[in-house]
């Protein structure tokens, strides 16, 4: 057995399983505080690593400017999108919104296929070293940087949420949106506010991504790989979403390692997590973290 | 002439062909506990709900401090001042109870997610103490201090009343509506609940919109009493005057005389 390569193949697990977790996280942020499934989370990465790519390459700005003014960009992006799309749909049937949030995935792939074409990019090069050693493996710096960011994200939703007056209403919102108006706070501005943080946060993803892969139509899928991240961690919880995802992360290399060595089956890479959501959800149906809803008759 | 600070006129409510309110007007005084009595389905509750704003009435007019607010959002109106508990608990189960109480605080805070930040070097960092300052002392007024590090689901119930009740004050409201505030409690903990709520009447100066099941408690605190009945409203007055009306007593203490006072359910 090739422990080396094990070895390697799980700490990549954890790389993208960190920003599997923050993918997770704006996904349970808009479920949570908007009761939304939103299908159109990878659209996010993938608009946003578009922009970012266009200002790079066509605007010639340097990486931390062109990041930060995508991250604005993405911001606005998701408050209107919640502003004009989804809050007349609000009372409407779940399975209505769904439709809607499907549509618009559809809509924003399609639109960047067409302005920036099918062929993948690739972001000019932000390192001068490609990859760094540490304890004899090797570990890109853009990964190293994905690993920092994700960490950085994660710290600042757990004191966002915990010490700030926003993130205060967005838990009382989420808790009881009755209660929440009676104690003076707009939902509407705190709905507004998830999704321009679930955008901002997402295409932060999508950029850290690109830079590793390539900008592509395949970005989008990533947020399909989220699904089984965060129903894996109980669909509401932001812990789980962040379990879950490492999780998924390390499973779908560990699969790819026994695939490629011993079973070749093939694409163990993208079916195992499935699998493994079906097994879990079989003994544990509201996720590993998630709410218990009882009901009595 | 007196002050009046909410001025209710000819609301009506229907869900559907059920009508929850028919043509009720009362007018409540600045710095008075006022108390909505009547038996089950009277529409009591949907009369809080129309003044805190989660219902409208279809006809009809509010106004709160001179201001009308008949068609404002609820969080528009607990910014004006209009604080409110409810009738089953509605705590945010996960939170500490300090954070619960912070939550009412919320608004009163004048700082942006700019200014927050830059926690040391703005005026963030004064105006925060001063929010803890005022929070502990509601903390200290309702005896809630023990328990304040505690998650708000695990609480008893009499503790969780007095901090629901904590979390309405923090929003330092004018007029507060209390939706049946001693229902469920025993003997001890309904006196000290009365007592709170003279208190915040007295002391904090504000006023007080209750439901109340309980006679004996209604009848010592209130100032006025209004009495509803199928959503209209049969009398309302001083609580004397109110017990004696012989219509009320038919509606809803009972003709016997041995049934009166006694709680209804």
């Amino acid at each position: 057995m090739n422990f080396e390569l094990l070895l390697q193949l799980i700490i990549n697990g954890v790389i993208v399983g960190l920003l599997y977790g923050v993918v997770g996280m704006c996904f349970v942020l808009v479920y949570k505080s908007t009761q939304i499934v939103n299908f159109a989370q990878g659209e996010f990465l993938l608009v946003g690593a578009w922009v970012c790519w266009a200002l790079l390459v066509y605007l010639q700005l340097p990486f931390f400017l062109g990041f930060l003014l995508t991250l604005c960009f993405m911001a606005v992006f998701g408050v209107f999108l919640q502003m004009i799309v989804l809050r007349p749909m609000i009372g409407e049937p779940i399975i209505s919104v769904i439709m809607v949030t499907i549509g618009l995935s559809i809509f924003f792939q399609s639109l960047t296929k067409w302005i920036f074409g099918v062929s993948p990019q690739s972001y000019p090069t932000v390192f001068d070293t490609q990859s760094i050693s540490i304890f004899g493996l090797n570990i890109e710096l853009a990964y190293l940087m994905s690993t920092v960011i994700a960490l950085i994200i994660m710290v600042s939703f757990f004191l966002f949420f915990k010490y700030s007056k926003h993130g205060l209403a967005m838990r009382a919102t989420a808790f009881d949106q009755q209660v929440a108006q009676s104690l003076g706070i707009s939902v509407k501005q705190v709905f507004a506010m998830s999704w321009g943080i679930a955008a901002t946060v997402s295409a932060t993803a999508g950029v850290v991504i690109g830079m590793v892969n390539g900008v592509s139509d395949s970005l989008s899928s990533i947020g399909i790989k989220v699904f089984p991240a965060v129903i894996l961690g109980g669909l509401d919880s932001i812990v789980g979403a962040i379990v879950g995802g490492i999780t998924i992360g390390i499973l779908e290399n560990v699969a790819e390692f026994f695939d490629s060595q011993y079973l070749h089956i093939g694409n163990m890479y993208d079916i195992a997590p499935f699998y493994v959501l079906l097994i879990i959800l079989w003994f544990k149906p509201y996720g590993l973290f998630g709410t218990r809803d009882i009901e009595r008759i | 002439m007196v002050d009046k600070i909410l001025k209710v006129e000819q609301i009506s409510l229907a869900f559907g062909g059920v009508k929850a309110l028919t043509d009720v007007s009362f007018e409540v005084e600045k710095g008075s506990v006022f108390s909505i009595i009547g038996p089950n389905g009277a529409g009591k509750t949907s009369m809080l709900n129309c003044i805190s704003g989660r219902y409208r009435p279809y006809e009809g007019s509010i106004h709160f401090d001179d201001q009308e607010v008949t068609h404002m959002r609820p969080n528009d109106r607990a910014d004006l001042g209009i604080g409110r508990t409810f009738q089953n608990l509605a705590l945010f189960g996960h939170m500490s109870v300090l954070d619960n109480i912070m939550v009412g605080r919320h608004h009163q805070m004048k700082n942006n997610w700019l200014t927050g930040p830059l926690y040391w070097a703005s005026p963030a960092q004064k105006e925060e103490l001063k929010h803890r300052r005022q929070v502990e002392e509601i903390i200290d007024f309702l005896d809630i201090s023990h328990v304040r590090k505690s998650i708000a689901g695990t609480l008893s119930y009499g503790l969780r009343k007095r901090v629901e009740l904590a979390r309405a004050i923090a929003l330092n409201p004018k007029l507060i509506l209390l939706d049946e505030p001693m229902a469920g409690m025993n003997l001890e903990e309904k006196e000290d609940m009365a007592r709170y709520i003279l208190d915040l009447n007295e002391e904090f100066g504000i006023t007080v919109v209750m439901i109340e099941h309980d006679m004996g408690v209604v009848m010592d605190i209130s100032h006025e009493v209004m009495v509803l009945d199928f959503g209209k409203k049969l009398v309302s007055g001083l609580p004397d005057e109110v017990m004696a009306n012989e219509h009320v007593r038919q509606a809803y203490l009972g003709l016997d005389d041995n049934e009166q006072l006694q709680e209804v359910g």
